[in-house]
């Protein structure tokens, strides 16, 4: 059951992958639906809670707080964890992470582990690691066992499979769980995964997680879910291995409070999670006995070292920036070539990757602004977007076509001869473009600027626009060429 | 009061029709209205795009062209937002980088006096209705920078209401982007086009005649799409049905028409 994951370093351009995905009908109707979805219900509980603005400042406050202290609530989070009877583990990269956790798998002389739902197991492809290492890994969470066993690829960080519908799961339960009679209402595939499930949940004595939240105070530990997979992994286990990122971090049990009840709002439409899971430390004779937990570290000092990149680190992993963005919402997450997708992705995966990949995707957006809007914790996408832009053309070079064309405009906007020029000399470079239309009825003595010249092929880059968009000519005089006259009159 | 039109560079080349009808509106509603000649491009395309260095010496161009007046009015939401919400930026890099210390001040305080046109209408004077007539079904496209930076919220549709004659149908999907972006409906044409496609068919299911909106750039990716599909629906910034009177109706109807079969 190995599958490639998505890899940045591997992965196509965004536009080469968006097209491909384009094409797929299915797939952009079950994304427009999931999306639609979550996004009435989100707005339902949003509406409802008067103080929503002042919560999304206070969970900003908070997170640019740890940002900017990250290295004193991560010591204090090691002192109490430690305390509290737990092993912590310093990750630098995705194969010192997965050395940890295959090595402490190892020691525990096991084959098999069940697992929680997580992006940062994700992010550094543990499952390959444990399946390389002997040791098979089992999805717990009802959309990442959709994903294995369909041997498919995370398209959303809250709802990995939101790309597939409800058929297209039955098919994958139908073939891998061998049940030729499956029907597909919700309970029923509900309950095959149950049946599934529950045999590994009794059998698996090792659990490996991520974390929501890691308490500096207390050593805690958060994690939330829907579907009780996760109480189970974290209740039945005599071993817990959580990895987590080095910026999940928070100070105090307290600042969970406006945290929590912005996480579930934003990312499943619901007023808190059904199941939130506190584990502080090792507790004699409930819950696990080992726990262990990988800081992850994979590029985010990188980025924490970064002001204006920064505050991509305050990221709560909600998944709202996904469903509100015009453009996730036509090609679904496999596009953005990395296990974070949509608009938080295109900031973080180039920015983890040290702009060495992906540098398609900050341009993956037309800035609309949608996803900053829905932010809990107001990350400023569109802002962080234009700078990640800014770098890509800096790496560019001043002698990339794009580069000298862009260079040369620049050139035009500084002088008000040079832009009357080149008004005058565009309208000359359309004429052999232009198509006039043929009109049954001509009114005569219509407004002058009421050209009716079409242009529909453009040259080069610009054949992007007229591939599926027409272009008015230009009309034959400027605003400051009418003005100019209107004045002498 | 003395008006400084900011045309911006494509409104200027591409969209004068906007530019004068902005002059007709202000001027009815008694202003004045000037036009420094020296302006060019408030900086947007290059600086969203990366180019920051071209960029930056825009800002100073701008501050020398439109310091003296009393309001700066701009027919375009995102070139608005690129300036309350880039020059302070923009300002600050210019200093860092050993240039003129003026910048940062200068440019806080021009701002507050730097209008897009209907929320000029609404916010700085107060009108709803500015005595238009324009019988016709229209649908008002809220562009995305007008929407979540400026904050115009329904101001537009209030002045498109208050316009005789003139039936305003909403739109499904109001606060979607169209897909335009600036670079992006090139750079990344096959999702734009997609983005576009299930916008010009929300405007299709309005039954509307024409699509209006406070941004040219939206209006011509629009435009872009039902003119190749041969729709038969046109577009029409605010401004221009905001300057329409009856008399324009009466001129236009008493036009001799010349059958050319």
């Amino acid at each position: 059951m190995s599958r490639v994951p998505l890899d940045p370093r591997t992965a196509p351009t965004f536009q080469q992958a968006a097209r491909a995905l384009l094409g797929d009908a299915q797939l952009r109707k079950n994304v427009r639906h999931a999306t639609d979805v979550i996004q009435t219900k989100r707005r339902k509980l949003v509406e409802e809670k008067q103080d929503w603005q002042a919560l999304r400042e206070s969970g900003r406050q908070i997170r640019a707080h740890v940002l900017e202290n990250l290295d004193v609530y991560l010591e204090e989070f090691e002192r109490n964890f430690t305390k509290a009877g737990g092993v912590i583990h310093w990750a630098r990269d995705a194969a010192e992470a997965q050395k940890i956790v295959v090595g402490l798998v190892k020691e525990i002389g096991t084959t098999e582990v069940i697992k929680i739902k997580s992006m940062t197991t994700e992010e550094i492809q543990l499952n390959n690691a444990l399946e390389a290492a002997g040791v098979h890994a089992y999805e717990t969470d009802l959309a990442e066992l959709i994903i294995q066993l369909g041997e498919d690829q995370p398209s959303h960080i809250v709802v990995p499979a939101l790309h597939k519908n409800r058929a297209q799961v039955r098919e994958i339960f139908r073939r891998t769980m061998n049940l030729p009679d499956l029907g597909d209402k919700p309970a029923d595939l509900a309950d095959a995964a149950r049946r599934f499930l529950r045999e590994k949940f009794l059998r698996v004595t090792t659990a490996v997680s991520g974390a929501n939240f890691l308490v500096a105070e207390t050593g805690g530990v958060c994690i939330v879910e829907s579907e009780g997979n996760g109480r189970m992994c974290l209740t039945m286990p005599e071993t817990l291995i959580s990895v987590v990122g080095v910026e999940k971090v928070v100070p105090r049990w307290q600042d969970l409070e406006p945290l929590l009840q912005m996480l579930p709002r934003s990312a499943t439409g619901e007023r808190m999670n059904p199941y939130n899971s506190m584990w502080c430390g090792v507790h004699p004779g409930d819950g696990p006995q080992r726990m262990h937990i990988v800081l992850l570290d994979n590029g985010r000092t990188e980025v924490l070292a970064d002001r204006e990149g920064r505050q991509t680190l305050q990221c709560i992993r909600c998944g709202a920036c996904q469903n509100a963005c015009p453009v996730y919402r036509q090609t679904g997450g496999h596009a953005y070539g990395s296990v974070y997708a949509g608009p938080i992705g295109a900031i973080l995966t180039p920015q983890l990757m040290h702009l060495e990949h992906s540098q398609s995707l900050p341009y993956a957006s037309s800035l609309c602004g949608a996803c900053y809007e829905v932010c809990p914790v107001k990350i400023n996408i569109p802002e962080v977007l234009i700078h990640l832009r800014h770098k890509v053309v800096e790496q560019n070079g001043w002698y990339a076509p794009e580069s000298l064309a862009m260079k040369a405009v620049a050139q035009v906007f500084r002088s008000e001869r040079r832009f009357r020029a080149a008004q005058r000399l565009g309208r000359l470079a359309e004429l052999p473009l232009v198509k006039s239309e043929k009109r049954s009825f001509a009114i005569v003595g219509q407004k002058q600027e009421a050209s009716d010249g079409w242009i529909g092929w453009l040259p080069g880059l610009l054949g992007g626009w007229t591939s599926t968009r027409d272009l008015q000519a230009m009309p034959q005089e400027t605003f400051r060429d009418w003005w100019e006259k209107r004045g002498k009159q | 009061m003395k008006v400084a039109l900011f045309i911006t560079c494509y409104n200027d080349t591409l969209f004068p029709a906007t530019g004068k009808a902005v002059v007709e509106v202000l001027e009815r509603l008694g202003h004045t209205v000037e036009f420094p000649a020296g302006q060019t491009c408030c900086g947007q395309m290059h600086w969203n795009t990366g180019y920051q260095a071209e960029a930056l010496p825009l800002l100073p161009r701008f501050l020398q062209q439109f310091e003296h007046a009393e309001a700066v009015v701009v027919p375009s939401s995102s070139c608005v937002a690129m300036m309350r919400e880039h020059y302070p930026i923009m300002a600050e890099r210019i200093v860092a980088e050993g240039g003129d210390t003026s910048l940062p001040e200068r440019t806080a305080a021009i701002l507050p006096r730097v209008w897009e046109f209907s929320e000029f209408l609404t916010k700085k004077l107060g009108l709803t209705d500015v005595g238009a007539y324009y019988p016709h079904r229209v649908t008002y496209h809220a562009s995305c920078h007008g929407l979540r930076s400026l904050g115009l919220g329904d101001g537009p549709q209030t002045l498109l209401k208050s316009v005789r004659g003139l039936e305003l149908v909403e739109i499904a999907n109001l606060e979607q982007c169209c897909g335009f972006g600036g670079t992006f409906a090139v750079k990344n044409a096959d999702v734009s086009s997609a983005m576009l496609a299930e916008k010009t068919r929300a405007v299709l299911n309005t039954g509307a005649e024409e699509c209006t909106a406070c941004d040219n750039s939206c209006l011509m990716h629009l435009q872009g799409a039902l003119h190749r599909q041969r729709t038969g629906v046109t577009t029409r910034h605010l401004a221009e049905i905001l300057a329409h009177t009856e008399a324009d109706e009466e001129a236009e109807d008493a036009l001799p028409t010349e059958v050319t079969l």
